[in-house]
This record gives C-alpha cells, structure tokens and sequence, in this order.
C-alpha cells in the first residue's frame, strides 16, 4: 500500500502511535478490537440492480450490482456466474493511478469475491435460465472513492449490502423480475500486526505502520469461509488463532448493529 | 471450493480417493541445479505436480521506481503453462496467478535477508509444467529451494504445505479430485524452524475446530517436507565436495 502524501509516515506520528498501542488505545482512541464507524447506504446508484455507499471512519467505497444474461462456465452448467471488481479509482488517494488493475487491486477483489462466494451468500443455482446455455451473470463492481486504510472490509460491506438490495432483471428474459436470492451473510474482518499488536480495521497509518496483514470472513454460524495473510511479515500460530476468534467476535456485533 | 458431487472422496476404510491415510503426504522429490543459465534453481515432482523454479539476482531493480533503498525486493512470477491443466490454458498472467505470484513474493521475502540488498531485486521465476492441486504451495517449497541454491542468505527455509476438508474430514495435501470437489481448502507457508507463518489462504467451510485439527497435520508434515528440502540441497553440496576433492 502507499505511503501518505509526504511519502513516508514522520517519525514523530510513528513512534506516537507505537506508544499509544503499548497502552492499548489507538491513535484515534478506538481500542485494538474495534471497528471505525460504519456507515451504510443502499440503493445510492438506483440506475443499477443493487448498490450501496459504505463510510468505513473515513475509506468511502461504492459497490454496485449490474445483473445481465449470458452463457455459464462450462464447468458449472447449472449456475449462475459471479464476478467481483475493484477499482481503485486516482480520486481516492494521491500515488492511485488510472489504468489497468494492479496486484493490490486484484488481490483486493479476490478476497472479498472468496468471501462472498465460500459464504454461498448467492443462490447460484437459481439463478439458471436455461441449463449449460443462459444463466445469470452478477457483475460486482466497486469504486473506491477515498482511501483511508482497510478496503477488504469496506468492499465485502459494500457488495453483501448491495447484493441484499439487488434485482435480477427477469422481465428482460421473458419472465418477472425477482430479488436476487441471497441467504448467508458474509462479514470480513481484516486486522494487522504492529510491533506485537494485533489491531483491527487499521486506518491508513496503521497499514503503513504494519508488518502483516490477515482478513478473517466468517458467517453468522462463525465458520471460516475465507482467509488471507498479506504482506511481508508473518504470524505465529497463536496469533492467527487469535485473529480468528476477534473476527468472529466482530462479525457478530456488525451483524446484529446493521444488518438486523 | 469445488462443486458438490455424489463421488465418494474417503472410503469405509477411511482412506482417500488415492489410497493415502488422512495424514499422509502425496509424493514428493525435489531436485537442485536443473536450469544451466539460472543462478540458483530447483524442480519438484509433488504427486502429479511438476514444477521448475528459477532464480535469478541479487541484481539491479529494474524500473528503477520499483527499487527500495533499504532492502531488495523479492519478485515472484508463477505462471501455468498453456498444457499444464486438461483445458488449454491461455498463456500469461491472469488474476489468479497474479494473486498467487503476490502472495508467494511476500511468502519468500520472510525469509530472504532483504536487509542485505538495498536497491536490488531477486526474480523467482515458477513455472508449472503440470498441474495437480496444490501447484501454489508446491511452487512455494521450491522456490524456496532455489534461492537457498542460489546462495542467497536466508533466515530460515520456506515450506509449503496445505490441508483441507473432504467428506467432512480433515486431511492433508488435497489431491486433484479433493481439491474440486471438497469443502475447504488450507495452503500455508512455514518457516521451517520458527513455525512462523509467512503465507496462508483459506476458502470454504471450516468450523474453528477444523482449522485446529487442519494446522497440526500441516505442521507436522512441515517437518517432513524440510528434511525433503535439506536432502535436495546437501545432494547438490555433496556433489560439488567431490567435484573439488577430485581436482
């Protein structure tokens, strides 16, 4: 990930920061465990089949769902066809540049797709118009608007709440329009590795300040759909363990505070 | 995870699809100094897996705004070739290998003393002759071979290894038939002595205690593989003593 606008964290913040998780509180006064404030808007792109708006503290995300026939892979015949991109757009952050996806946007979308996809979030297989030759293709998009750190999590909010709101298009294949099916939920929690510290949801200095990365996704029965470790540093054992129970424990709260 | 089929991955005996146990490894051979121009370089076989690696640097990053002036930068290309898979593959990246490449960089520059090379970077280059799940943590364990050939100092050696739930059942080392039509799967990669953890991905369905009974098979069998991975190199050193005491 990049670095701020000077190109490096100053070593005042750095250490600032340091201090402060030795003391358990971030700098921004959230204890290692907790999440910034989530904000949700859905249907912010009404022109598409499902959207949401999601504020993570200050990362801004839109994801928006585009829904269109066509052939299914030919080793899933009898299901519909999910697709995740994430694009970091260059109004969102001073090094983004336009063009082609990178590998930290690729990667991006990979993981929140696997958490959507692992979780069986979609109904794929209603989603078949006629078996091995017309399904339903769900185009995920998302548009990263502002960069403050923690997009993994932001962008599984932002497509599982527009997912929830989406509609498929039936009435252009000869039948009604019906919401599309959608049954677990998926939640991501993404946290990393400072100095010994464990904290989640980093804000941008908090990635910068980090040596690793994991995103743990878990449904509400708490099993583990996907997971991912990133960066250069590395976990032990005993702290992935302890980043899966904080995942779990965190994805409950974010079920029961804004998807009731 | 794969898709959901009537074949019965473990039978009445409790044994795999293969004949293995739930703990047992496929196959494995490593050998050393295959590729003449490379500067370190390894081949695996790891059941139907083929897998050449090569390394080349410490050498100048090039572009040069890629360069980080306090250590080298560890680059990693895997790639399939287009008849390693049943359906042609179309040749050149696409975002799978592009994930697979990121992660297995960040994996290998734990362990490689990037300190020691400002400026500089280190290519891997992973190329799967033939796939047969498990080509990530296979090409992972090879690289990690190729380096240490290439006498590129290392803290500790990579292993790569995975686990994964079919039938129900946590196993090791997903075969091909496990790998498409299981219910989760579990690549990590381990710094041999440390037991840190340098790479890990997950997806399917794996309750809490699953991953518990996972990450004790693959931490045992990392042991296995290590030694696998001392013997490719000690060969290739052993072979070199009687080169010189020959002179």
């Amino acid at each position: 990930m990049p670095k701020d606008e000077a190109g490096v964290l100053s070593e005042i913040k750095r250490n600032y920061i340091l201090k402060k998780l030795k003391e358990g509180r971030r700098g921004d006064g959230r204890s290692p465990d907790s999440f910034r404030e989530i904000s949700i808007t859905t249907n912010y792109v009404p022109r598409s089949a499902g959207s949401a708006y999601v504020k993570l503290g200050r990362t801004k995300v839109v994801a928006g769902i585009k829904i269109e026939s066509g052939e299914p892979f030919p080793d899933t015949p009898n299901q519909g066809v999910l697709t995740t991109n994430v694009e970091l757009l260059p109004m969102a952050f001073p090094t983004f540049e336009a063009g082609p996806p990178n590998e930290g946007s690729i990667e991006i979308a990979r993981v929140v797709d696997r958490g959507i996809r692992e979780s069986k979030m979609i109904d794929l297989e209603a989603l078949v118009i006629e078996p091995a030759k017309k399904v339903w293709i769900v185009f995920a998009d998302i548009d990263v608007i502002d960069f403050d750190g923690n997009l993994i999590d932001a962008c599984t909010l932002a497509v599982a709440s527009a997912l929830r709101t989406a509609v498929v298009p039936g009435s252009t294949e000869g039948g009604k329009d019906f919401a599309l099916p959608v049954r677990n939920l998926p939640v991501s929690v993404t946290m990393v590795k400072i100095g010994d510290e464990i904290v989640a949801d980093p804000d941008l200095e908090e990635e910068q300040l980090s040596t690793a990365r994991i995103t743990v996704t878990t449904t509400a029965d708490e099993h583990i759909r996907a997971m991912q470790k990133g960066d250069t540093g590395y976990f032990t054992l005993d702290e992935i363990r302890k980043a899966i129970k904080l995942s779990s424990d965190i994805g409950r709260q974010i079920r029961e505070k804004y998807f009731k | 995870m794969g898709t959901a089929s009537d074949i019965k991955l473990i039978d009445e005996n409790g044994l795999r699809i293969d004949g293995r146990s739930p703990t047992e490894l496929r196959p494995l051979k490593i050998e050393t100094d295959v590729l003449e121009r490379a500067d370190g370089s390894a081949f695996i076989e790891w059941g139907g897996n083929k897998i050449l690696v090569a390394v080349y640097g410490p050498r100048e990053a090039y572009p040069k705004h890629t360069q980080d002036i306090e250590k080298a930068v560890v680059k990693a290309r895997y790639n399939m070739s287009a008849f390693s898979v049943d359906e042609r593959k179309r040749p050149g990246p696409d975002r799978r290998s592009v994930e697979i490449s990121k992660v297995i960089s960040e994996a290998l520059s734990a362990a490689v003393m990037v300190e020691q090379f400002p400026r500089a970077q280190i290519d891997v280059f992973i190329e799967v002759l033939q796939a047969d799940a498990g080509t990530r943590i296979a090409g992972l364990t090879a690289s990690s071979v190729a380096l240490a050939a290439a006498g590129i100092p290392m803290r500790d050696m990579v292993v790569g290894c995975a686990a994964g739930k079919v039938d129900g059942k946590i196993v090791l080392d997903l075969g091909k038939e496990e790998d498409n039509f299981g219910q989760a799967d579990l690549p990590m990669g381990i710094l041999a002595k440390s037991g840190k953890i340098v790479l890990m991905q997950m997806d399917g369905d794996m309750s809490q205690e699953e991953f518990e009974q996972a990450t004790a098979l693959i931490m045992d069998a990392t042991k296995r593989i290590y030694e696998i991975q001392r013997e490719a190199l000690a060969g290739k050193y052993r072979a070199l003593a009687l080169e010189r005491s020959g002179e």
